[in-house]
């Protein structure tokens, strides 16, 4: 057969919910670089809520050290397939931070405990005992940088919480699913929505089901204002924008701290 | 009796096995496609509200006490306590040993009291004891029975005993409504399931319910048309409504949605009430309830702000 009879194989970079990667539940799409990807609606960002909820319990169970397992194996993931990035305009600098970053997240999943965490000094006979816990299920607005969008899912996720992320770069956001789905996350604890954020993020503002709110890549200081407004009805923690922000900075414990709640317990000291 | 003196108990038999088979594919096609039907807007919000005033609200659990059923109760009565304009649900229903504590945590709500008899699930006891337990429940102030056929002895195809049953309950049962568990999911066949529903209506059911809840397959879409089918033509033949309860397996209000649905377009507006149509659920009514919060209040709702039940 003559190479120019073969067909050509198009890619439709679909959503990421769950595990899986269906089209958008409206049939929308849009055009990324001559390729078709879904455009979520907010139905997508409700069943991304559910798969998140659903998953989030277990994953807060596994241990510390499987958490950070699975997270060094998504950096193993990356590692091989880091060429897929490269038409997307992904440098060898920010593809090599880029697994950096995610090994370093990896490290921190039972370490995090013992620096947020530990014993109390108390006035009384008690043990006063405080660890961190992850919120939740956080939706994020991420920033287009792949380097970015890795920088705020993995400290979300390293101490159990799972993810709706709402990713301007439909195609190295679906790529980097991609490596997720084949890195033994389980489905639903990094759910990726695509298409405009400034559709679906109100949605998720308001919803009771999410319990924090990153806003990390939105770039119209209104709509944050606005986002951060419908979050304060069912009280999420927000994370505000960073317009300027550098992700080849050490990001240091913030963003770890940021989505984790201390619970605090006092035991009677028996003799 | 009425309705036996008119086909005579010796023709049971005989009418049962006459009444038309039922056509498989037809009838789950025709369920599917009825649960395609798009209901939005303020049609979803008032199917919404009939929904939670169809519910059944259930517990029927070996650990159930006295307080988990007074907070039901409570949760019956006033299902969303942030919003007066939210309805009451139909009805509770317990175990006979609960009646009395449901009784008094019900009294002068009109939130009709349930309870499960006969032996419940199983129905395999003698019927001295089913009749006792039917008689124990309405005196404690059961205003409903839910009773359990013999499956074995329909299977068996002891058709008289099964009514003869029926017809010694509905008596012990006095001025109390009398719901049938037919138990589909053991009855195995479509064709078996109307049997068993004109048995039912035949020897004095008020209401013909799908399921006890303990089985694997619990209430269907298809089994409910089926058995709606069966009241509809019930009514024509003999001039009297029964109800329908499917019960167990319908947890949100996508699927509560499609049951109505399909009772409008099988039976029609007349059973479109409390009054004759129930849903035997306890994870349904929050479902439910976030689904209004979430046309209230423009938000999607979250569990975390309704009780556990």
């Amino acid at each position: 057969m003559p190479k120019s009879a073969r067909l050509a194989v198009r890619k439709t970079y679909k959503l990421f919910i769950g595990g899986a990667f269906p089209r958008s539940e409206s049939g929308r799409t849009f055009v990324v670089n001559g390729d078709n990807a879904a455009l979520a609606s907010r139905k997508d960002a409700r069943d991304a809520v559910l798969a998140a909820r659903a998953a989030q319990p277990k994953w807060a169970g596994a241990t510390a050290y499987n958490r950070g397992q699975v997270l060094y194996r998504i950096a193993e993931m990356l590692e091989a397939r880091r060429r897929e990035f490269t038409p997307f305009g992904v440098k060898a600098d920010e593809m090599d931070a880029t697994i950096d970053r995610w090994v370093w997240y990896a490290g921190w999943s039972d370490k995090i405990a013992q620096v947020t965490g530990g014993a109390n000094p108390v006035a009384g006979p008690f043990f006063n005992i405080s660890s961190p816990e992850p919120t939740g299920v956080v939706a994020v607005v991420a920033p287009p940088s792949l380097l970015g969008l890795v920088s705020v899912i993995a400290p979300a996720v390293v101490t159990g919480n799972t993810v709706v992320v709402l990713a301007p770069e439909a195609q190295t956001a679906i790529t980097l699913a991609e490596v997720l789905a084949t890195s033994d996350v389980p489905g639903g604890v990094v759910n990726i929505l695509t298409g405009k954020y400034a559709e679906t993020a109100p949605w998720l503002a308001a919803h009771a089901d999410v319990n924090a709110l990153d806003l990390t890549g939105v770039e119209h200081a209104e709509l944050a204002a606005e986002l951060e407004r419908a979050a304060a009805g069912t009280l999420k923690r927000v994370i505000r924008p960073r317009p300027d922000a550098d992700f080849t900075a050490d990001p240091g414990l913030r963003p770890m701290t940021a989505l984790l709640e201390t619970k605090t317990v006092w035991h009677p000291k028996g003799e | 009796m009425t309705a036996t003196a008119s086909i005579g108990l010796s023709d049971l038999r005989s009418f049962l096995h006459g009444l038309p088979g039922v056509d498989k594919v037809g009838v789950e096609s025709r369920a599917a496609a009825l649960g395609t039907r798009s209901v939005k807007a303020s049609a979803k919000a008032s199917a919404i509200d009939l929904a939670i005033r169809m519910v059944d609200l259930t517990t029927l659990e070996g650990a159930d006490t006295p307080g988990k059923v007074r907070a039901l109760c409570a949760k019956g009565r006033r299902p969303d306590p942030a919003d007066p304009s939210c309805p009451a649900v139909a009805a509770i229903c317990v175990y006979p040993a609960m009646v009395p504590v449901a009784a008094a945590a019900l009294a002068g709500s009109g939130v009709h009291l349930a309870s499960v008899a006969t032996a419940f699930p199983s129905g395999q006891a003698p019927l001295e004891v089913k009749l006792a337990d039917t008689r124990a429940a309405v005196e404690a102030g059961a205003d409903e029975i839910d009773m359990v056929i013999s499956r074995g002895a329909f299977l068996a195809g002891e058709y008289n005993r099964v009514f003869d049953e029926i017809v010694a309950v509905k008596e012990a049962s006095g001025a109390a409504h009398l719901k049938v568990i037919l138990e589909t999911g053991e009855l195995a066949t479509y064709d078996n399931v109307r049997r068993a529903s004109w048995l039912a209506m035949l020897a004095g059911a008020d209401f013909i319910k799908t399921s006890t809840g303990k089985v694997a397959v619990n209430a269907t879409l298809p089994i409910t048309l089926v058995m709606l089918e069966a009241v509809r033509d019930y009514r024509i033949a003999y001039n009297r409504q029964v109800g329908v309860k499917p019960a167990g397996g319908i947890k949100n209000t996508k699927d509560a949605i499609k049951y109505l649905v399909t009772i409008n377009e099988t039976v029609g507006d007349d059973w479109l009430s409390p009054d004759w149509f129930r849903f035997g659920a306890s994870s349904l009514l929050n479902d439910l309830l976030m689904q209004r919060t979430r046309l209230t209040t423009g938000h999607y709702a979250g569990p975390d702000y309704f009780t556990l039940d």
